[in-house]
């Protein structure tokens, strides 16, 4: 048994049983473009070594902005890119060795999904699951329930391109899900949705979890998401796992931190000297200044603003307990793509 | 950081593709089972034929009005006694339907497949590739059945050339269709950009067009070398050879077997590419 980390050895060996997918150094660098009339893009090291493990029944986010990394990582993991170096294992297979077990292994829905365009939600969702080596019979009773379940069942003779962005996401969604596999992997499952969709994904992923120990790796840029259905985040930045842990225990890196957000009705009364201390700490964006500070800080800070006459200036001001973006920023991510809604 | 390190040990002596489980590690999942190729093939080509009620109706009515255009405009052109030439444009005309599906149509149906990542799909799907090449290129020969069938007996009609061997068509489609849908297919899936295979699929139609519906006997010897390497010539020959009074079978049999084989080739050479295009 070789499991090299450089975690606790005692625990690598009981990490490895339960770890349904083990991710060691995985790098994967996309070649430089030759771009035309000098326009050559530089190379982009998209995955910088990258360890992971995640484990049985577990519902797994990776989390980070715009080209963090996140579909190169889960492309790899479906056996869709080649690492360059690194290994995958998964549930005992040596993904990188044999890629073409990915597909038997794996449900995966890409970020996004073009085959399925032209066809019903109902032929959509029963093709994939024959292609999942279902019987014909199967095929069409699995599809059936998907639908069911999703709430889809009204749309099921509609085609999917002629349907609205939430809705094609959750048809390629029913898709992914026809055909029980022991790992999902969703890349961004539920952008466009609206509140119900959201839930109907979210539920379906907790019931495969809770009724067949499903293991789900689930890709988002949304801290409200990551935040109410992910057991463990990986947060990404250029390439990189920057923390993994539990929003919780993530939080608690900035637990002593609060963030403060001023609105602004106009411009700022930076001629008020307890505004203009404030700026060089906000982070600022529009009328809207940002900051994150010590409690007792903060709370001196409203009681300032609030109590004169910068306060005729103020249209709103809210101060919150940190959010897995406040991680994000603290851990030093460098740009602000997250989004919180 | 640490040296990457393997982190399943034994699976090395796995033989691939054994089906259904590849237990090498004892610890190691058993993988759920594959498509078989035919019901995939099967699942495939229902799902590409409902593609054209969705997608595809319109350029199907394009195909067969180019067609039926063609001759029509010949008509005035071709002498009402020279029954080689009718032949050769009922014939010609016919086949460039197939040729205008499953040649031009398929190219870009893969090429865009290919550049949206649409390929990704399948390629995460236990499929054997050659059930999505063959499912696709059996669904646009299928396309091109009724257009085929309508230009055929709409040509014999303007040119008062006889019904009854019409019957060949049952095997010039499926063969015709299957040398040209592959060709199609590895076009679409080889070239380097979406743009490029459009315009090959273009440009293999154009050349159906240009050198099929016209007698060969009037050309020049090297483009008649370029019509002898078109697939597409040999299912106008055998077309058009049973419009003879007393076809010679034989040699209908021979142009027939050159678009198997081609056809059994391109396929082949089309499922090569795919695997290729899938895995990155
Ligand atoms: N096919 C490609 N060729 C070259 N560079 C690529 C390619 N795909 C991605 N990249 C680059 O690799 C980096 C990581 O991209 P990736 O798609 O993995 O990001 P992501 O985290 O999924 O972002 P998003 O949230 O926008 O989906 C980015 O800098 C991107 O520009
Ligand atoms: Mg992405």
């Amino acid at each position: 048994m070789s499991t090299g980390t450089e975690q606790a050895a005692p625990s690598t060996a009981a990490t490895a049983r339960d770890a349904v997918i083990a991710v060691r150094g995985l790098v994967k660098t996309y070649p430089a473009g030759r771009g035309r009339r000098g326009a050559a893009t530089p190379a982009v090291r998209a995955s910088d070594g990258i360890d992971l493990d995640i484990r049985r029944g577990e519902i797994f986010g990776l989390l980070g902005p715009n080209g963090a990394g996140k579909s190169t990582l889960v492309r790899q993991l479906t056996g869709l890119l080649r690492p360059d170096s690194g290994a995958i294992g998964m549930l005992g297979h040596d993904l990188v060795r044999h890629p073409e077990r990915a597909s038997r292994l794996i449900g995966y829905l890409g970020q996004e999904s073009t085959a399925l365009d032209e066809l019903t939600v109902s032929l959509a969702a029963e093709t994939t699951g024959r292609l999942r080596g279902l019987d014909a019979r199967t095929a069409r009773a699995e599809r059936d329930a998907v639908l069911a379940e999703l709430g889809l069942t009204e749309l099921a003779g509609r085609a999917i391109k002629r349907l609205s962005g939430g809705q094609r996401r959750l048809a390629c969604f029913a898709a992914t899900l026809v055909g029980e596999r022991q790992v999902l992997v969703l890349d961004e499952p539920t952008t466009g949705m609206d509140p119900v969709a959201r839930r109907a994904v979210w539920a379906a992923v907790d019931r495969r979890r809770a009724e067949h120990g499903a293991t789900v790796v689930l890709v988002t840029h949304n801290v409200i998401e990551a935040e109410t259905v992910l057991d463990r985040v990986a947060v990404m930045d250029n390439g990189r796992v920057i923390a993994c842990d539990t929003p919780a225990g993530l939080k608690v890196l900035v637990a002593d931190e609060v963030r403060l957000d001023l609105v602004w009705r106009d411009e700022p009364p930076l001629h008020l000297p307890e505004v203009a201390a404030l700026r060089p700490a906000a982070q600022i964006s529009g009328r809207r200044w940002t900051l994150r500070l010590p409690q007792a800080r903060a709370r001196a800070v409203i009681a300032e603003i609030t109590g004169g006459q910068a306060f005729a200036a103020l249209d709103d001001f809210t101060l919150a307990t940190p959010s897995l973006e406040d991680v994000y920023l603290a851990l030093g991510g460098r740009q602000k793509g997250l989004v919180k809604a | 950081m640490s040296a990457a390190a393997p982190v399943v040990p034994g699976t090395t002596g796995a033989t691939p593709g054994t089906v259904p489980a590849v237990r090498a590690d004892p610890a190691a999942a058993p993988l759920a089972p594959r498509a078989r190729l035919l019901p995939a093939l099967g699942a495939v080509y229902r799902a590409q034929l409902s593609r054209a009620r969705v997608a595809r109706i319109p350029l199907l009515f394009v195909a067969t009005f180019q067609s039926v255009g063609i001759m029509v405009m010949l008509r005035g052109v071709v002498d009402g006694g020279d029954a080689e030439a009718a032949r050769a444009v009922v014939a010609g005309s016919s086949v460039l339907v197939v040729a205008f599906v499953a040649l031009n149509l398929l190219a870009q149906y893969f090429g865009q497949l290919r550049a949206s990542g649409g390929l990704d799909h399948y390629a995460t799907l236990p499929v054997p590739p050659a059930a999505v090449v063959l499912g696709a290129a059996g669904a646009y020969a299928s396309f091109t059945v009724p257009g085929t069938i309508a230009t055929a007996v709409t040509g014999c009609v303007l040119f008062q050339l006889p019904l009854v061997n019409l019957w060949v068509l049952a095997a010039v489609i499926p063969l015709a269709g299957a040398a040209l849908a592959g060709l199609g297919a590895a076009l679409g899936l080889l070239a380097p950009k979406q743009e490029l295979a459009t315009l090959f699929g273009q440009l293999g139609m154009s050349a159906a067009l240009l050198l099929g519906v016209l007698p060969a006997g009037n050309m020049p010897a090297p483009i008649g070398l370029v019509r002898d390497l078109l697939p597409s010539t040999y299912g106008v020959e055998a077309f058009a050879r049973t419009f003879d009074p007393h076809p010679d079978w034989v040699m209908v049999g021979a142009d027939l077997s050159v678009c198997a084989a081609v056809g059994v080739v391109s396929l082949a050479a089309a499922t090569w590419a795919y695997r290729r295009a899938a895995c990155r």
